[in-house]
């Protein structure tokens, strides 16, 4: 049980974490804009997400908090 | 108290090391270098840091940074170099900082010669830097008051949080007189409300910084740096009068000069010309009030400056056109005597004798 | 569930200015979590440089200083002397660090200043809006070599670590990249052994760090990073150029 969580406003939608991911889990939806106008990172599938971090640490704008 | 016999230069680096300074940066230059040379050998000994820099430029960032962490720092150089130190002279003002920056003048522009001058005059007082800013500027006129200054321009310094200017030059540095080291209390003044000395995890992190992209921002932040400035000119001039009660002619010189002037203004009083010596101490701010004080019964004032004339702009400023201001200089490292500038004294006078 | 990965407590809880996709931010985090782990945020005071991090003072929670152009490993030499116990590092890019601040990168190399340099290459001027820099490779088109970098009149790009590698106070040199995150685990390594080498006394390191500038080198940071891989790391090679742990602790 791991969820990656994206902080909606703090996100750039560079998709730099969308590169990282092992699982191929992230991606970047293009249905709600945050307040700095742009489309944000968010997983595809909470139940594949492994915890391993690996989009947090790619993402330069510390946007991403990881569980476990 | 006891007297010692000393260099200009190696006076003023003693005082300061008695004054609490704990770090030396700079970087070699004639006619300053035994001032380098005397805290290279006391500072390691004494508690203190000295370190050669590659550049003037790199030792007057070394000052900012230990500036910014709240220990009493000075530097020296010689014209040339000061010029070079003027980026960072603008970084410590536009941080509100304080550090104490020896100018040992020489002759110039470029290279110029390695002789004394006053021709960074206008340097020192109206342009040590880029932007919207004054330092704090002192000028001696014996190896004496070179010490007795060295504490007050750093307490100045840390009081107002701003960059001090010892405008020395190569007369002063390098002519030897008895002096004697008063004893000082090194007042430091509170720092911990802005150094960067580490949060110890006590208070919000500290940014000494002069960058504010925001216009309104940093139109507020000089302001009140200026408001700062009003005090200091307010409170801080000081300024020697010699014989100027009843003085038809007001002479105006600092530093060295003023030595010569002394002599020239005995030797027309001898004549009984009515004339007598007006010196700034502090250059910036300019000592305006007393120098109309001084000036009460002239009807002519000369500056006698080793420069081209540069403190005569500040002297009719002060005087704001009341009074016919003359000049007699020599520069280039070339040095006025004591007999031209009688000369110059009499011709106001009415004419030579 | 337990949080296994948030920002670091030493980095500011700020959006941070850069653009989308810009590394600058990966580099801040990484020193963040080494001050972090190490327990140094409230010895530690920072040197910012002047270029596109000129506001990490803004973004690093202990105390930081802002330098001149150039000049912060002067600056920093200036704390590290008047306050040894406290731990000290500059966050610089390569026009600050290897072309205006030259003098300054090598002297504190040569004294073995024990300070830490973080030394962002992206071959670029990011902040004045993409000209050319130190590091520019050759044929690299910015807005100062419209034509490309001509090595004929541009000169050829400077390479820090090999250069640095070569003086005898240099104690640690070494180039990372952060493109993956095998490279940005690399480059935490890196950034950590700096800051203990730092506090065991062993005098001056510099930790290269290969970045991006989408916004100016025109391409997405997907195409970025891929950019940084196919044209940047072959030019410049990473790896440790010099560490004086390895050599015994020996100054050769």
């Amino acid at each position: 049980m791991a969820k990656m969580t994206v902080i909606f406003d703090r996100c750039k939608g560079c998709e730099l974490c969308t590169t990282a991911c092992p699982k191929h889990i992230v991606a970047i939806q293009h249905e709600k804009r945050n307040k700095e106008g742009v489309f944000t990172a968010y997983c595809t599938d909470d139940t594949a997400c492994i915890g391993c971090a690996m989009c947090a640490m790619m993402c330069p704008d510390c946007a991403i908090v990881v569980e476990k | 108290m006891e007297k010692v016999l000393m260099k200009g230069n190696e006076a003023l680096a003693e005082a300061a090391i008695r004054a609490g300074c704990k770090c030396f940066f700079g970087y070699p230059i004639t006619p300053q270098t035994e001032l380098s040379e005397y805290l290279s050998k006391q500072m390691p000994k004494r508690g203190g840091v000295f370190l050669q820099a590659e550049s003037e430029v790199a030792a007057i960032n070394m000052v900012l940074g230990a500036a910014a962490t709240g220990t009493r720092v000075m530097t020296s150089s010689s014209s040339p170099g000061v010029s070079l130190k003027s980026e960072g002279i603008s970084y410590i003002a536009g941080s509100d900082v304080p550090a104490l920056i020896i100018n040992v003048q020489r002759g110039g522009p470029g290279l110029g010669g390695i002789q004394p001058s006053q021709a960074d005059y206008w340097q020192a007082t109206k342009g040590l830097g880029h932007g919207d800013f004054h330092l704090i500027i002192l000028a001696p006129n014996s190896v004496q008051e070179v010490v007795n200054l060295v504490s007050k321009a750093f307490e100045l310094g840390e009081t107002y949080r701003t960059p001090v200017m010892l405008l020395s030059d190569g007369l002063l540095g390098q002519m030897m007189e008895p002096v004697a080291f008063p004893d000082i209390q090194a007042n430091e003044a509170d720092k911990s409300g802005w150094a960067a000395d580490g949060t110890k995890m006590a208070r919000p992190h500290h940014i000494v910084n002069s960058l504010y992209i925001e216009a309104n921002d940093l139109e507020e932040i000089v302001r009140r740096r200026y408001e700062r400035y009003a005090k200091i000119e307010e409170t801080e001039t000081m300024a020697e009068c010699y014989l100027t009660d009843d003085a038809e002619i007001v002479v105006t010189a600092f530093g060295a000069t003023s030595r010569i002037v002394k002599s020239a203004v005995n030797k027309a009083r001898a004549e009984g010309i009515k004339v007598g010596m007006f010196r700034p101490i502090t250059l910036w701010p300019f000592p305006k009030k007393e120098l109309n004080t001084a000036c009460a019964n002239a009807k002519a004032v000369l500056s006698v400056e080793m420069s081209m004339g540069q403190m005569i702009d500040d002297v009719k400023l002060a005087l704001n056109c009341k009074l016919p201001v003359s000049f007699y200089g020599r520069t280039g490292g070339v040095i006025p005597t004591p007999n031209e500038v009688l000369d110059e004294i009499r011709k106001l006078n009415g004419g030579a004798q | 569930m337990a949080v296994v990965f948030e920002r670091p407590k030493s980095l500011c809880d700020v959006r941070l200015h850069y653009c989308a996709g810009c590394t600058h931010g990966i580099i801040h985090r990484l020193v963040c979590e080494v001050i972090d782990e190490m327990g140094l945020e409230g010895e530690t005071v920072g040197v910012c440089p002047v270029g596109c991090s000129v506001f990490a003072y803004n973004y690093f929670n202990c105390d930081m200083i802002e330098a001149p152009h150039g000049r912060a490993p002067a600056v920093a030499t200036g704390v590290k002397r008047a306050k040894p116990e406290l731990t000290v590092f500059t966050y610089q890019g390569d026009g600050d660090l290897a072309a205006i601040g030259t003098a300054e990168t090598v002297h504190a190399a040569t004294r073995s200043e024990n300070i830490v340099v973080i030394f962002v290459n992206n071959g670029t001027y990011g902040m004045t809006g993409g000209q050319m820099a130190p590091t520019t490779l050759p044929g690299q088109v910015t807005t100062t070599t419209p034509y490309g970098r001509d090595p004929k009149t541009a000169g050829y790009p400077v390479r820090v670590c090999e250069m640095l590698a070569t003086l005898t106070g240099t104690s640690y040199a070494v180039r990372t990249a952060v493109d993956t995150v095998p490279h940005i685990r690399e480059t935490k390594k890196a950034i950590r052994k700096a800051f203990e080498m730092q506090k065991a006394g062993k005098g001056f390191s510099i930790v290269e760090i290969l970045s991006t500038c989408p916004s100016n080198w025109g391409l997405t940071p997907k195409e970025s990073i891929k950019r940084l891989q196919e044209e940047c790391i072959p030019y410049y090679p990473l790896g440790v150029y010099k560490d004086i742990d390895q050599e015994g602790g020996e100054r050769k």
